[in-house]
């Protein structure tokens, strides 16, 4: 009924049509745990929590953004998290080594970009299954964070990073403001650049794609190694919010950025993306567990919860035209 | 009659298979050029030479005289060549003016980037598929909801449209029903008219006979004899077709 009220310009019959829902599923799915939480507890929608949801959400915004190119490729990344270790890692060896903040910033973008190049030109020279190679990746990329910090963390105490991570602008912290920053990027890249046509042509139909001269093998590279350089970035701001350089398995980032992508209605065929789509799954995701714990829900309900949303979100996505 | 495009010793080996074994052939300037052939014979493999697609092993493809390296689909458009394949080149998620214009794309300079030029692109699409006797899609409709006759349509538009010298297409009647047949020969006739070759692939004798000048004839990778249309008969073809005349 809400739904209703807020948008008198849709005539009813969309209202009935399965699709509509099924393409707006997780904004829908946002507006409904809000009003949910709101009512169970009156903090939920105060200024703080609101500023503190949007910063717990800007890390995996910017995952999803990476997966979502990815799969609009057809393909999957499995090793977003894992590349994000790594690059936290590779900054904290930077940073201790006293190499200094900016040089620190670029090596865990650089780890990144690179991790996802190596997945890129596998998939497209070796013709391997993405799957199978991001599998892969996933396993080496948390290896090499392994030894490479000697299965230690590494403290980052810097004054610049510890800004980043608490300081911005009125309710949005500075994180949340790069989190934007790369989805609107993206979103113009997808919609308004060639390289965005392309990658959507690759993922509807490869053999098509390349009957009209597209270098199909060089878009799924630059899909890769997006999705990597911005697991290097993402690494930058996990490592100004834990205050370390951890060898950490992410393993709830990865699933969640994948369930960000589903959420957002994006097809995991390829061929279909939007950028607000999983970056409203994601917020819809922080909301979801950030609500659970205002509550008092246990921890260990909550990938529960976040499970039973992703397949509900799936099933509706079955409908989608 | 003057040659537009020939094919000399054309051979592709796939592994084990000689798809194309010493094919020659020719294909006259504004004329339709039919080729046919058994199932297999290795039509479609000879136009993907030609397109760019794949690379012979031996022969040569020459346009107007001069010899092409062809290393890529984009190669063959940039000479002109623009192909309708088999399994129809359309991407059904993107929109029609969007397959019309892929990799195609017409942006606004901004330095070394461009965006696209969305409204353009529109405009110029809707203006293209005017030009069809097909009943026409909006433009901006995803290709996936289109029927079989009209992404044959928009598939031939996009070929007919940059203009192009030489378009080749793979069967374009094979899924279509009569009636879309009968447009969709409508198309292939106006691209004549307009003064453009075609080669034509097709295995519906009466279509050949009734819109080629042309027949060449391929049978197990060969290219086994070529007819001007009008000397020869349904029967003869095949006849060639088969083996049954040599
Ligand atoms: N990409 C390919 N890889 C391996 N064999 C192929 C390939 N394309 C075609 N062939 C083989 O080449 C031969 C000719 O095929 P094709 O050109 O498709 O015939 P037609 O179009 O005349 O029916 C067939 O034996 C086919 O199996
Ligand atoms: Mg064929």
């Amino acid at each position: 009924m809400t739904t209703v009220a807020a948008t008198p310009r849709f005539n009813t019959g969309r209202l009935k049509d399965v699709s509509f829902w099924a393409e707006w599923a997780a904004a829908i799915g946002l507006v409904l745990l809000v009003i949910v939480f709101q009512i169970l507890n009156p903090t939920f929608l105060s200024t703080g929590n609101i500023a503190s949801m949007l910063v717990a959400a800007a890390i995996l915004v910017i995952l999803a953004v990476g997966q979502t190119f990815v799969v609009a490729t057809g393909g999957i990344d499995l090793s977003v998290a894992s590349m994000m270790t790594l690059g936290a890692v590779g900054f904290g060896q930077a940073y201790s080594h006293g190499w200094g903040l900016t040089w620190s910033c670029l090596v865990a973008v650089a780890v990144g970009a690179v991790t996802g190049l190596i997945n890129g030109l596998v998939i497209a020279k070796g013709r391997i299954t993405d799957f199978i190679v991001t599998l892969g990746m996933l396993s080496a990329a948390s290896g090499a964070a392994l030894i490479l910090a000697d299965g230690k963390p590494v403290t980052v105490i810097d004054t610049t990073l510890l800004q980043l991570s608490t300081g911005g602008i009125g309710v949005f912290g500075w994180t949340v403001l790069i989190a934007a920053v790369v989805a609107i990027i993206a979103h113009v890249l997808v919609f308004w650049t060639r390289f965005g046509t392309h990658v959507l042509a690759t993922g509807g139909s490869r053999e098509a794609a390349n009957a009209t001269g597209i270098n199909t093998d060089r878009i799924k590279i630059a899909v890769y190694a997006v999705s990597g350089l911005l697991a290097g970035l993402a690494a930058i701001l996990l490592v100004a919010r834990v205050g370390a350089a951890e060898p950490a398995s992410n393993t709830s980032f990865l699933l969640n950025s994948v369930a960000a992508v589903v959420l957002g209605g994006v097809s995991l065929l390829g061929g279909r993306a939007t950028i607000a789509g999983p970056v409203i799954g994601a917020l819809l995701l922080t909301a979801l567990t950030n609500g659970l714990t205002l509550l008092g829900v246990s921890q260990f309900y909550q990938p529960l919860a976040v499970g039973f949303v992703v397949v509900l979100a799936a099933l509706l996505t079955r409908f989608q035209k | 009659m003057s040659a537009l495009l020939s094919a000399d010793g054309v051979s592709l080996a796939f592994g084990s298979v000689q798809a194309l074994k010493d094919v020659s052939l020719t294909v006259a300037e504004g004329e339709i050029t039919a080729l046919v052939g058994d199932n297999g014979a290795g039509k479609s493999t000879l136009v993907r030479c030609i397109a760019g697609v794949h690379r012979p092993d031996h022969g040569t493809i020459t346009m107007r005289g001069e010899s092409l390296h062809l290393k890529s689909p984009e190669d063959a458009r940039e000479q002109g060549i623009e192909t309708v394949h088999q399994n129809l080149a359309l991407v059904e998620d993107l929109t029609v003016w969007q397959n019309l214009f892929l990799n195609r794309e017409l942006v606004h300079k901004m330095g070394p980037f461009g965006l696209l030029d969305r409204r353009r692109m529109q405009r110029q699409a809707r203006e293209m598929v005017a030009t069809l006797a097909v009943n026409v899609p909006a433009v901006g409709s995803r290709v996936r909801r289109l029927s079989g006759g009209q992404r044959q349509a928009v598939a031939i538009c996009r070929a007919a449209g940059f203009s192009s010298q030489l378009v080749i297409m793979d069967e374009p009647t094979a899924a279509l029903g009569v009636q879309e047949t009968a447009r969709v020969e409508e198309l292939i006739t106006k691209l004549r008219d307009d003064g453009r070759a075609v080669l034509l692939i097709s295995h519906n004798f009466d279509q050949v006979m009734r819109l080629s000048d042309q027949v060449w004839v391929m049978r197990a990778g060969r290219c086994v004899g070529g007819r001007r249309t009008a000397d020869t008969t349904g029967q003869e073809i095949v006849g060639l077709i088969t083996g049954a005349i040599q």
